[in-house]
């Protein structure tokens, strides 16, 4: 259960070497330990994150979990489930991809499509059910500011994004009366090993100042939240420019 | 399905403390048979008793399962005016049974901060009052009471009986052994509805500690004090000691003598649900206390108090939790035992120069314990703060647990709404022993609630 003070017991990280998403696991375990589920594929990056967390304290548990196998979703979910409610799920994972591929090359666009699009509507149905059954909880889903207006310098990226912001955006609505909150995060630009090697865009942030507003955003219960918040202006007015002049400007 | 089965309704609840809702199914029984029906047919997710949610944490919610509005079973059987005995459902609040019980000259005998709990709810959290160094906490005036358990039976017990265990198990038991759903409730003698007070106002704890220890205590039936958590320094724990006890015929004076027994408790007004976040703030919890402190007699002897003056000075106004705004707060009720004064002046200051600030406190001290192995009172000294939610509580609570625990002390399970299933456990060394008769009178977890899921008290 989520106490008074809006800590949580327990945790799910679907993509459970996502540097966002452990430093969230990280940030909530400052407060108090508690038991915490990576779902990811197996490998050394895993094997840290799990001996990391144990370090402070969490009972960590792992499942096998692979975005593009559709299919195995609703069992990981399940599988999640077995050790008891889960309080918080987070929704982490992605690709972003080389964009210039990726609208030029079938296979490399579909991949994009199905892990940041399909896979996460598929998680998230499995999630929703299991939610809405036990009467509480909060899903955390990390969206981007590319899918606000798609960019030509990511625009696949940005498409995916976009059909999964409006997908949690309808769960949040559908599942408010089941008591469980659901919390879209549009993140700009993160330095992290998925940007590695790009020039950081205005307002970059980090992984911990991301988890920072993500856990305020649990305990308040907040619906949707930027990181850093700045962005919100910053999209809100990139929005309603004009095409002719977007298309100039040198983002 | 017999005809007129109570429906079930998808609501979501919370604790008084307006904290952490979640959603179950609300089933509202009219008779045992309802709620043993609700109990049989539970489901995987469990059921639980709700009174008039008065608890502050989450002991009557119960997220995605049932929980049973219990006050629909509102019915007073019979109050015996020869033994002083009531026998009534156990949605009936206490509120409903003073005013009945009053007529013939009777008073209950344990009376919370609040008149508005039922009593099946005052046995679960085996609730304690002002005069808990007299006489003791609910359980105690409890002689019989009728539980139906998990397999839908109804059975019916008493304290020394040959269900003894499960009673005291139930008694505390925050719901956890099944649902209460009558009892029988010795009532005590009383002339009058009024109360003759003494007030003394102390500069620091020491002074209030003195007035406690010097035996003059154990002639007042009731007695409680208001202690000041903003001053620090040579004023620590400043109070505001008020004791006293139920008037006779001959102490009232002339206008309330020829209808002594006159139940005198308006409520003035209901609170809208309008008030913002962060109202209850330095400032104003700092202005509150200096008012609060001062408006109080130095030494004031034999003044006559109706109840709410008293006692229940927030029964005066429904809906009081909504000043502290949406976020909501928590209170923190502890008790250190008796000889671990130098750690209780300890906790008084962490509290009074944390950067939170509490404008309710009370300060009071417990007698004797009683057999319920999860009963909270124990001999020694209790204090009750109020916290809004704000960030940094919970580290702050975690260090007061670790100080209380370190005393040999304990948290309140129907303050009770944030800590860890350790920390609670290690303050109640009776813990195994509860679990034990709660898990063989309900081996499939059929009681649930988001409390017993929290702090780990079933399964």
């Amino acid at each position: 259960m989520i106490d008074a003070v809006g800590n949580p017991q327990s945790i799910l990280l679907l993509g459970g070497t996502s540097e966002i998403g452990l430093a969230t696991v990280r940030a909530f375990a400052s407060d108090r330990p508690m038991r915490v589920v990576l779902a990811a594929r197996p490998g050394p990056r895993l094997d840290a994150a799990r001996t990391e967390l144990e370090a402070l304290g969490c009972g960590v548990e792992t499942v096998e979990f692979d975005a593009a196998q559709l299919d195995t979703h609703a069992e990981v979910v399940r599988t999640a489930f077995a050790g008891g409610d889960v309080d918080i799920a987070i929704v982490a994972f992605g690709l972003l991809g080389d964009n210039e591929k990726a609208w030029t090359d079938v296979e490399h666009a579909v991949e994009l499509a199905q892990v940041n699009y399909t896979a996460t509507v598929s998680t998230g149905v499995a999630l929703a059910e299991r939610f809405r059954e036990q009467g509480h909880g909060s899903i955390v889903a990390i969206s981007s500011v590319a899918g606000e207006r798609a960019r030509r310098s990511n625009f696949v990226y940005g498409s995916t994004k976009a059909g999964m912001d409006a997908f949690y955006t309808g769960l949040t609505e559908a599942l408010r009366e089941h008591g469980v909150t659901v919390t879209i995060v549009r993140p700009g630009f993160v330095h992290s090993k998925m940007t590695d090697g790009l020039d950081p865009a205005p307002l970059a942030t980090t992984p911990q100042a991301v988890a920072d507003v993500i856990t305020d955003a649990v305990r308040k219960h907040k619906e949707l939240v930027w990181a850093p918040a700045p962005m919100r202006f910053v999209m809100s007015a990139l929005r309603h420019v004009p095409r002719p002049i977007f298309r100039k400007l040198p983002i | 399905m017999r005809s007129g089965t109570p429906t079930r309704r998808t609501t979501a609840l919370h604790g008084w403390g307006r904290t952490a809702p979640t959603i179950a199914q609300l089933v509202t029984p009219r008779g045992v048979e309802d709620v043993a029906e609700a109990v049989r047919t539970a489901g995987e997710r469990g059921v639980i008793a709700r009174g008039l949610g008065r608890s502050y944490g989450d002991p009557a919610q119960n997220a995605g399962g049932v929980v049973l509005d219990m006050p629909g079973m509102d019915r007073i059987h019979t109050i015996d005016q020869g033994t002083g005995v009531a026998d009534v459902d156990a949605g009936v609040s206490l509120d409903q049974l003073m005013r009945a019980a009053l007529p013939h000259g009777l008073w209950v005998p344990v009376l919370p901060g609040t008149r508005q709990v039922t009593i099946g709810g005052a046995i679960g959290a085996d609730v304690h009052g002002k005069n808990h160094h007299t006489k003791g906490s609910f359980g105690n005036h409890v002689e019989w009471l009728q539980l139906v358990t998990a397999d839908g039976s109804v059975r019916e017990l008493t304290p020394d009986g040959p269900d003894a265990k499960l009673f005291w198990a139930t008694v505390g038991g925050m719901g956890l052994t099944g649902v209460i759903t009558r009892a029988r409730v010795r009532l005590h003698r009383t002339e009058s509805a009024y109360f003759v007070v003494d007030t003394d106002r102390t500069d620091d704890l020491d002074g209030l500690l003195e007035l406690l220890t010097d035996g003059s205590d154990d002639t007042y039936g009731y007695s409680a004090a208001w202690f000041d958590t903003t001053a620090t320094g040579a004023r620590l724990g400043r109070s505001v000691l008020t004791r006293g006890s139920l008037a006779t015929v001959d102490q009232l004076p002339a206008n309330l003598r020829c209808d002594p027994l006159k139940f005198d408790a308006p409520q003035l007004l209901s609170f809208p649900d309008a008030f913002p976040n962060g109202l209850i703030n330095k400032l104003s919890v700092r202005a509150f206390s200096e008012l609060w402190f001062r408006k109080a007699p130095r030494r004031q002897r034999g003044s006559v108090q109706n109840i709410t003056a008293f006692y229940q000075v927030l029964d005066v106004f429904g809906g009081w939790n909504r000043v502290y705004g949406s976020k909501g707060f928590l209170q923190y009720q502890f008790v250190v035992p008796r000889g671990e004064e130098t750690a209780l002046r300890r906790i008084v200051e962490r509290i009074s120069q944390s950067p939170f600030d509490s404008a309710l406190n009370v300060f009071k001290r417990f007698g004797a314990g009683n057999d319920a192995p999860l009963s909270f009172p124990t001999e020694g000294w209790t204090i009750t703060v109020d916290f809004p939610i704000t960030s940094g509580l919970s580290r702050f609570c975690t260090e007061l647990d670790e100080l209380v625990l370190a005393t040999g002390g304990r948290l309140y399970l129907a303050k009770e709404s944030r800590t860890s299933p350790e920390a609670f456990a290690a303050g109640y060394p009776r813990f195994d022993e509860w679990k034990a008769i709660r898990d063989a009178a309900d081996p499939a977890g059929v009681f649930a609630s988001d409390m017993s899921r929290r702090l780990k008290l079933t399964l």
